[in-house]
């Protein structure tokens, strides 16, 4: 069994073991802090920077990503003070300003007490929260996708932004994105994610769509099974 | 040159090459680093050695191409021994001259002495020239004395003394006691204790245990480590050498800035000569101790010189930082404890052991020991590279030994620290230059730059600069570095084109604080720096380019016009004739105007007029 | 060209940790990051082309396109700007009709901007095709393209 911590936040006292995140510790106690990048499937990526808390450590106050930092023996941590705040009303200004419709964005906005950015909207949807990238690697593991440029000219970007030659369409970069902005349609047997089509495969028994076909070639591969074998649906294995 | 396999051999090896060589044997040293070379001194390098063939004087007259000497202003920079006559802008063809006259003949020629602007004195000798009297030049005054390509040179100035000093009876902790005691601290921005660095590597848990040169200087108008390490190579080498064992590391790696190939050529040779005499490889002077180096060139990203960025990169990913809440010195390279120290720090450490960590604590303030090597550019009249204890001040740096300001203009600032770092007002001139002292003033020590401005340098511009840069620079994975900074940018961008608004300074404050908090590395918390500290001190000129949509200093495009004096122009139609957009015009020997309408500001007719007709207001 | 890339993998003993280094070579060989050369690395590192084009877009060495014939370095270092490049570098982009960091249509020019080159003394300092020119100034930048074959406006006189 991992050895428990004991730890403040907000002046509760809580356990919790060592090795889990402030996040993952504050999560468990129902206290809530905002957060865009971080899913609990996925490593702790410590990009949006809403997550940000404030520890006492000894003498030393500082502000961390709580997403990222371990919990320790005696750490206070402090999850609005006015510093945190500051910090969290201008990552969320900054956000709005690349996506000011979505209700996540505009959720977290409420709760901060901000109505509007104050900056130049330059309508871009995502919010290099990341988690689409790093689903594909980590998840997925095809490394379909990946990210490209850097500063502000960084994108989520398909290689030489043509039909990303990995991808197994299997869409999970479209359900992870917090902002919902990688679309995905399905007609007449064909998958299509951002502008890429793909193929999809028929149960060979009842003849209905079930999934693309680059995503059976790939588990045939990976399991070196015959591609026969996945080309029956699961409700009718 | 044989193998060396124990600290004796080495010994004996430096004892005969320095008995080998006769200090009366007549030396021309030729400066040979970037500066210099882009002055065409590699042509005078050649026809140095083509005069002494053709004079029958090879193996009696020596002829060195060195690195760096540091009086960059003055370059080319010949230094002859053992007179040590100085010679400065040397003419590509007056090797000829020089061997005639002051090689065989001892004569001066006196037009390619320093002439002090003040006395107006003629001086003969490098250390009593004003730019470098006031310098203490202890680890770049090394470069003078040998050609970078040249293991013998090193070990005949005692190079390696240090190396044989460690590996014949200093224990591991106890070099690291050394280096703490000494208090040296990071010379790349950061100025953290090495000591402190190196035993918490050391006590890490965890194996092999890597040790990392941090040759990525990216700050724009800091080129200290370039110089180090074009110059002096094997000082590098010797440090890391030091340190790996005091660590218990066998591994290096030397990163170097891709735009540096100079650097990267001096210490790829370097570290092959190294290898060929046997003081990099396996049981180094049979001490037991194995380390070897690579040498990795950067891809071109300033978010390198950040010590996890720079260990992404050497991973082979893109250099994006991580947070360090767990030190490189835990889990760093391939996750395990590593240490990365800068250029110049890694070239303080043999002289900490050669000379003693009480000697070194003798020179500099209460908490920066030793020197400090800065360059010092822009509006300065010795630009260059110099070497000063801590403690010295701005205005010795600025004035005596910088020479002051040119053209009779006014100084401004000094801006330190580069892109994360602030600016120095005249009131602060006075102030002693440490780590502490510049933190305390809203600026940092950083790697060195120091870049001096006049009354024609628009601060608001200057800091504008700075975000543009960091702002291309940053890798891109945090929300307020990379949107933070933008957004910025966006800002200045518009006061200096006369479009600020009323709540624009409050806005810049208020991001400035969130972004030093939030950001996830060293780049971001620091990006705010150069805009709060011209802010802090120069308030007045934001408030005019808001309020009054007006640029004191001349700069901003938007806000200046540029007119011709009709009192001075003489018609000569210069400006008529290089004006892209047909702006300027005249008839000859008339007065001529520019068409304000046509004009895009782009200041070549200002730069043309040879009567200074062309006014900017 | 498989062989020539194999040869660059070989020399870093197939090492994806030398990734960088290896399209370092990549680029110097073709003047830039070939596409079928990319995919090459991929197959034999086994590396997704993903990563290749992250590592691509991210380092300025890094040129996905064809680079120009003639190759133009303008420092723009503080010390260079407090000396007013910025000047020559609106100039030079109105003349080559780019945007610094692109390549002419024509292939004729690569622009870019170098943050500090370490020759402050001279700044600013323009290096075209590996040849540095340092007390940039307008004028002189002219004269330099139109010796390249640019046709611009040149002050006679000096």
């Amino acid at each position: 069994m991992a050895e428990m911590v004991s730890l403040t936040i907000d002046g509760l006292k809580i356990h919790a073991p060592a090795g889990t995140t402030i996040l993952e510790a504050a999560t468990d106690a129902n206290i809530y802090i905002p957060h865009l990048c971080s899913n609990e499937e996925l490593a702790p990526y410590g990009a949006c920077r809403l997550c940000m808390v404030e520890i006492t450590q000894g003498e030393r106050a500082r502000l961390v990503a709580s997403c990222i930092f371990e919990v320790a023996d005696g750490l206070e941590v402090k999850t609005n003070t006015e510093r945190v705040l500051n910090v969290r009303r201008l990552v969320i200004e900054l956000l709005l300003a690349r996506n000011n419709k979505h209700p996540a964005l505009r959720k977290i906005a409420d709760e901060l007490g901000v109505k509007e950015t104050r900056f130049p909207i330059e309508q871009k949807g995502c919010i290099l929260c990341g988690q689409c990238v790093r689903t594909c690697r980590e998840v997925v593991g095809v490394s379909a996708i990946g990210f490209s440029g850097r500063g502000i000219t960084r994108k989520i970007a398909t290689p030489f932004m043509e039909s990303p030659p990995n991808c197994i369409a299997c869409g999970s970069c479209v359900y992870v994105c917090p902002v919902q902005v990688i679309p995905m349609k399905e007609e007449n047997g064909v998958r299509t994610i951002m502008k890429y089509d793909y193929p999809m495969q028929k149960c060979r028994k009842c003849g209905q769509y079930f999934a693309p076909k680059k995503q059976l070639e790939y588990f045939s591969k990976i399991t070196n099974l015959p591609l026969e074998h996945f080309e029956t649906c699961v409700d009718c294995r | 040159m044989k193998k060396v396999k124990t600290a004796q051999e080495l010994k004996n090896l430096q004892e005969e090459i320095k008995n080998s060589r006769d200090p009366e044997k007549p030396c021309i040293t030729i400066c040979a680093g970037t500066g210099c070379l882009t002055y065409g001194s590699q042509k005078l390098v050649d026809n140095f050695r083509a005069e002494i063939e053709k004079q029958n004087l090879k193996g009696k007259v020596e002829v060195r191409a060195s690195g760096c000497h540091g009086f960059c202003e003055r370059g080319p920079l010949v230094v002859i021994n053992p007179q040590n006559i100085f010679y400065q802008r040397v003419g590509l063809d007056d090797a000829e001259e020089i061997i005639k006259e002051t090689v065989l003949n001892g004569q001066i020629i006196d037009r390619l002495l320093y002439v002090d602007p003040v006395t107006q004195e003629k001086i003969l000798h490098e250390d009593e020239i004003p730019f470098y009297k006031r310098q203490m030049r202890l680890v770049f005054g090394m470069n003078g004395n040998i050609d970078p390509n040249s293991l013998e040179d090193y070990l005949a100035i005692g190079g390696y003394s240090a190396l044989i000093k460690v590996l014949n009876g200093m224990e591991p902790e106890a070099v690291i006691e050394e280096i703490k005691t000494a208090g040296l601290r990071g010379r790349g921005g950061g100025g953290f204790s090495m000591g402190l660095k190196w035993e918490a590597t050391r006590k890490a848990p965890g194996l092999p245990k890597y040790i990392i040169c941090n040759a990525d200087e990216g700050d724009p108008g800091a080129y200290m480590d370039r110089s180090l390490l074009e110059g002096n190579p094997y000082s590098i080498l010797e440090g890391m050498l030091i340190g790996a064992y005091a660590i218990g590391s066998d591994t290096g790696y030397i990163y170097v800035r891709n735009e540096y190939p100079l650097a990267v050529k001096n210490i790829t040779i370097a570290v092959d000569k190294a290898r060929e005499l046997g003081i990099l490889g396996k049981d180094i002077l049979g001490s037991g101790f194995d380390f070897d180096v690579l040498i990795v060139r950067g891809g071109g990203a300033f978010v390198c010189g950040e010590e996890t960025a720079l260990i992404a990169s050497i991973e082979g990913r893109s250099g994006e930082p991580r947070a360090k809440y767990v030190f490189p010195s835990e889990r760093g390279l391939y996750n395990k404890p590593t240490n990365i120290n800068n250029v110049e720090t890694w070239a303080n450490v043999p002289l900490i052991i050669n000379k003693g960590a009480e000697w070194y604590r003798s020179i500099g303030t209460e908490n920066s020991k030793g020197t400090k090597i800065f360059a010092l550019v822009g509006k300065i009249n010795n630009t260059g590279l110099v070497e000063v204890p801590m403690g010295i001040t701005l205005r010795e740096i600025v004035y005596d030994i910088g020479g002051g300001i040119p053209k009779g203009r006014k100084f401004k600032a000094v801006q330190v620290g580069g892109p994360s770092g602030g600016c120095i007002p005249e009131s602060h001139l006075d102030l002693q230059v440490d780590f502490d002292a510049l933190s305390k003033v809203g600026s940092m020590m950083g790697s060195g730059g120091m870049i001096v401005m006049d009354d024609r340098t628009c601060m608001v511009d200057v800091a504008l600069y700075f975000l543009k840069f960091l702002e291309e620079e940053s890798c891109g994975k945090c929300t307020p570095c990379r949107e933070g900074v933008h957004q910025m940018r966006l800002i200045l961008e518009r006061i200096t084109e006369g479009n600020g608004k009323e709540e624009d300074l409050k806005t810049i404050e208020w991001m400035g604080k969130a972004i030093i908090d939030g950001s996830l590395c060293g780049l971001g918390a620091t990006a705010p720096n150069p805009v709060l500290s011209t802010l802090r001190y120069f308030r007045d000129e934001y408030e005019a380019h808001i309020k009054e949509k007006r640029c004191p200093a001349g700069v901003c495009k938007a806000l200046i016009t540029y007119t011709i004096d009709p009192e001075l122009c003489t018609g000569c139609m210069v400006c008529a004739k290089i004006c892209p957009v047909e702006a300027a015009t005249g008839e000859k020997k008339e007065v001529h105007t520019i068409d304000q309408d046509k004009c895009i500001k782009c200041g070549a007719c200002f730069e043309s007029c040879k009567f200074d007709a062309v006014k900017v207001s | 060209m498989k062989t020539r890339v194999k040869k660059i993998i070989d020399k870093y003993h197939s090492d994806k940790g030398f990734l960088v280094p290896i399209l370092q070579d990549v680029q110097k060989e073709y003047n830039y990051l070939n596409r079928e050369a990319l995919n090459l690395v991929s197959a034999f590192l086994e590396v997704p082309i993903s990563q290749l084009y992250e590592l691509g877009t991210f380092y300025k060495a890094f040129s996905l396109e064809p680079r120009g014939r003639h190759e133009m370095k303008l420092c723009t270092g503080t010390a260079c700007h407090v000396r007013g490049v910025s000047l020559m570098k609106d100039n030079i982009e109105r003349i080559l009709q780019i945007q610094a960091g692109e390549t002419t249509p024509d292939l004729e020019f690569t622009f870019e901007t170098v943050n500090c080159l370490g020759a402050c003394a001279l700044g600013p300092i323009l290096v075209v095709d590996g040849e540095y020119h340092g007390n940039l100034s307008i004028s002189k930048t002219n004269r330099i393209l139109k010796k390249l074959g640019k046709k611009v406006k040149i002050d006679e006189e000096s």
